[in-house]
């Protein structure tokens, strides 16, 4: 377990390196995610115990937004006198992307081979 | 208080395992709610454990730097669950092979809309340039958008809070909206998350199913690298 603890975060570490050195606008741990798919693709499979990992790891995923969620509504009266804007432009926007793009997506992938 | 008390409190006030506790069980409470109304989405977890911690800070005048010395040690756990995001997706590497082309315009599609509708919408409701300017990318994940706001001359902080307050919206309505407009696709249902509501959202697709969660964590991934090169693009294009 402690040894796929170690991969995931050597990835993320390998990724932050790769952000710093190439100045790519991305988070490091999301190109993480990219070198271990790529590891994966290579070996031709997942570990039993790194699948494992990612489960409990992914599991509570929403968990570990509450800090950074607790740190900006510590901001929230940046809002202020724009509250309206963005509130509205939050929400319309938000659920106006969801649908357009679940929309555009099915229409492409179910095109191709009907499920 | 008697001083005996007094000398715990300080103890525990500036211990992390204070804070580190109070954010499992805020977040344990939220999952309780969640799970007594029958797992409906609106019920967010994440929303409850929030709104929980920030009136307990506020009513105890505790500082954020304080809470975070014990919150740190799940927010850093964030990153080992971003990388390990490429698991399940590895898992539907057949689904991902048939749809790639569909995926990348999708992506391409999902980030315009989410600059665009975010941009028309702010503006038509009177925000000011810098209001605009820091919300053009709310769908990308935190680090990404508040980057792109800064490049932009946009507010980085104000940035922060629209893109969590976006994936938090993103992930309680998802499930009603996309059932209203009948697409029952796991691949759209995942990707649509992905983009429009970045990790939060993601969070969310994994409840609803594991092809959902793993085409949200690549939609997540990818929308991060097209908000980056295509809403600086869009401003320098109709600044």
């Amino acid at each position: 377990m402690l040894g796929f603890f170690i991969l995931l975060l050597s990835c993320q570490l390998l990724g932050e390196v790769v952000v710093i050195a190439t100045g790519l606008p991305l988070p490091g741990p999301v190109i993480g995610m990219a070198v271990l798919f790529v590891g994966l693709l290579v070996r031709g499979g997942i570990p039993a115990g790194l699948d494992r990992m990612a489960d409990t790891l992914l599991s509570h995923l929403s968990l570990l937004f509450v800090p950074a969620g607790v740190g900006v509504m510590l901001h929230a009266e940046l809002l202020g006198a724009q509250l309206l804007p963005i509130a509205g432009s939050v929400v319309l926007a938000t659920m106006l992307t969801i649908v357009v793009t679940a929309w555009i997506m099915q229409l492409l992938a179910s095109g191709r081979r009907p499920r | 208080m008697n001083s005996d008390l007094q000398a715990i409190w300080v103890y525990l006030a500036a211990s992390p395992l204070l804070t580190l506790t109070l954010t499992l069980i805020a977040y344990q409470c939220g999952t309780w709610l969640y799970e007594k109304s029958g797992k409906n989405p609106l019920v967010n977890p994440v929303l409850i454990a929030v709104l929980a911690i920030v009136t307990l800070l506020t009513l105890t005048g505790t500082d954020y730097q304080t809470y975070f010395g014990g919150a740190q040690f799940i927010h850093f756990l964030l990153g080992p669950a971003t990388v390990a995001l490429a698991i399940p997706l590895y898992r539907q590497l057949r689904r991902v092979r048939e749809s790639l082309l569909a995926i990348t315009i999708t992506v391409i599609a999902g980030s315009l809309t989410a600059a665009a509708s975010s941009v028309a919408i702010a503006w038509l409701l009177g925000a000011t340039r810098q209001t605009l300017l820091s919300i053009a990318p709310k769908s990308a994940t935190t680090p990404v958008a508040m980057g792109i706001a800064e490049q932009l001359g946009g507010l980085p902080t104000l940035t922060a809070v629209v893109v969590i307050l976006t994936g938090i919206t993103g992930a309680m309505t998802a499930t009603g909206l996309l059932r209203l407009v009948r697409i029952r696709d796991q691949r759209a249902t995942g990707m649509a998350i992905g983009i429009a509501a970045h990790g939060i959202g993601t969070a969310r697709a994994f409840q609803i199913s594991e092809v959902a969660g793993a085409f949200s964590g690549l939609a997540m991934g990818l929308n991060a690298l097209a908000t980056a090169i295509l809403v600086p693009l869009l401003f320098r294009l109709f600044g």
